[in-house]
């Protein structure tokens, strides 16, 4: 049973029917999943979620395929943690934190989107899953493939960190480093993915893929009693999440699940990679590109490919952006850490810096319920915070050097 | 003024295939006219509304049309303009 009405341009409204197929041919739009929502509404009920297991598949009639998951049976339903100590030191009535950074199996929100993708693929026909990435998606698309039977090509750029790199190589992709930022590796994907009949998550797949990314915005309302939150910080890279989880809150609206949305929506950024709060801030509708230089690697997309509906839902909500500089991004990882437990990777420090940024310059409200999205691990970008960490030197296994210590530590 | 335009290849179809063509326009608006009058269709194709598609980038000599004066850019003889689809996350 499918919901799936077929795939329309989000900018000239011509309809094309389900295909692995991403841009509109007659004005080169990108194409988007629509539903049936009568049907939706009529199947989709609190009690029918609220009695499915504890994973993204719970929303299923929202998410574009027709028969069975062939993966993410375990992926998603992660933590939405209340963040006490956060909001008490920035005097803010209600912080959560959507918590991906456990998420499963690849400690990352991409493992939502893989889940569809690969599904997706599979109903197409093919046997080969590839795609390119900042290193996220690239774990969960070689250990979401290699589960999955499929064979499975990674694409990076190839100063990616260490532990992601690792954390691709060890379920045996293809992986292809490219020498070049994110915006080259895409190209060059985008040409391979017109001669080769591979799955490309994101590239031919990604009208599809991209809906996977609604599970994290149907679990923030169903978490928080079903409703939306007041405000919500999202990481943006290409601008397809943020965009995704206003589609999520919305069509949560319009199939009666929870009142209406008055959500606003803010979009954070790296100070070194920030065409679309660049463009927020300047209120213009044009995204600039940019050559990326920042830590926050896993965001470090010059061009992206929605960056304009990205600008325009911060726009249309009342949100706005913010970006932060290397150092600030540090500082929020440890913050997060100090205050919260939770070891986020760079584009968690993104998030919480901004969300901190917007509070104390009085965007956010700090009367109402803040939702920041943690979107991957901190255990993946560990070269990041290694120098601004301090490792203490040994001591020798008796009381008296503890006691030395101890009184050093003061 | 007499430019060169490189046509990308799903916009071929209206070119009879080819991939080059010359036009006289002295800005990107009248460019788009004068693709219409010599290969109709091209119009609706590349603008709507008086504007440049948000997907069609334009080059003026490798320089992005947008971050010039849009629409209103100005072309001077032999300029080479390039029409790139953004399918592709940007221009080569």
């Amino acid at each position: 049973m499918t919901y799936v009405n077929g795939l329309r341009c989000v900018e000239c409204g011509r309809e094309y029917k389900i295909d692995p197929i991403y841009v509109c041919e007659f004005c080169f739009g990108p194409l988007e999943v629509t539903y049936d929502y009568d049907a939706v509404k009529r199947d989709m009920t609190r009690r029918k979620i609220e009695s499915r297991p504890h994973h993204m598949w719970r929303y299923r009639e929202l998410l574009p395929v027709d028969g069975d998951p062939v993966t993410g049976f375990d992926t998603g339903f992660t933590p939405l943690m209340k963040a006490k100590n956060l909001a008490k030191a920035w005097g803010v009535k209600e912080v959560y934190l959507k918590d991906d950074s456990v998420n499963h199996p690849t400690l990352s929100f991409k493992d939502r989107v893989v889940a569809v993708a690969l599904t997706k693929a599979r109903e197409f026909g093919f046997d080969t899953a590839a795609c390119a990435s900042t290193g996220n998606l690239a774990n969960s698309v070689a250990a979401q493939a290699a589960r999955a039977g499929m064979n499975r090509f990674i694409f990076t750029p190839a100063d990616l960190e260490l532990s992601k790199t690792i954390n691709s190589l060890i379920y045996r992709p293809t992986l292809v480093p490219v020498d070049g930022n994110y915006d080259e590796v895409n190209r060059l994907c985008s040409e391979i993915a017109n001669k080769y009949r591979w799955a490309f998550v994101n590239i031919n797949i990604r009208p599809f893929y991209g809906e996977g990314s609604k599970s994290v915005g149907f679990e923030i309302a169903e978490q928080l009693g079903w409703k939306t939150p007041d405000s919500i910080v999202v990481p943006n890279a290409s601008g397809s999440l943020m965009t995704k989880i206003w589609k999520s809150f919305k069509e949560l609206e319009k199939i009666g699940l929870v009142p209406p949305v008055t959500t606003r929506v803010f979009a954070a950024q790296a100070t070194g990679c920030n065409p679309i709060t660049a463009a927020i801030k300047e209120g213009s509708d044009v995204i600039r590109p940019v050559k990326p230089r920042t830590i926050a690697k896993s965001l470090a997309i010059g061009n992206p490919a929605d960056g304009y509906y990205a600008a325009k839902i911060t726009r249309d909500t009342g949100g706005y952006g913010a970006d932060s500089s290397d150092r600030e991004i540090v500082d929020a990882i440890k913050l997060l850490a100090e205050a919260e437990g939770v070891f986020a990777e760079t584009a968690g420090g993104v998030t919480v810096s901004a969300a901190q940024k917007l509070v104390e310059s009085g965007k956010i409200s700090r009367d109402g319920t803040l939702v920041i999205c943690i979107t991957g691990n901190g255990l993946k970008t560990t070269e990041a915070v290694v120098e601004h960490l301090r490792k203490p030197d040994p001591i020798k296994p008796n009381i008296e050097a503890f006691e030395e210590f101890f009184k050093k530590i003061g | 003024m007499s430019v060169k335009v490189m046509v990308p290849t799903p916009l071929q179809k209206l070119t009879n295939g080819k991939a080059e063509v010359e036009c006289k326009a002295r800005n990107i608006m009248e460019l788009v006219d004068a693709l219409e009058k010599d290969y109709p269709g091209m119009k609706e194709r590349l603008s709507d509304g008086g504007k440049i598609r948000r997907f069609i980038n334009i080059y003026v000599n490798e320089e992005d049309i947008r971050f010039v004066n849009k629409e209103e850019t100005t072309l001077k003889d032999g300029d080479n303009v390039s029409i790139v689809p953004a399918i592709a996350g940007g221009h080569r």
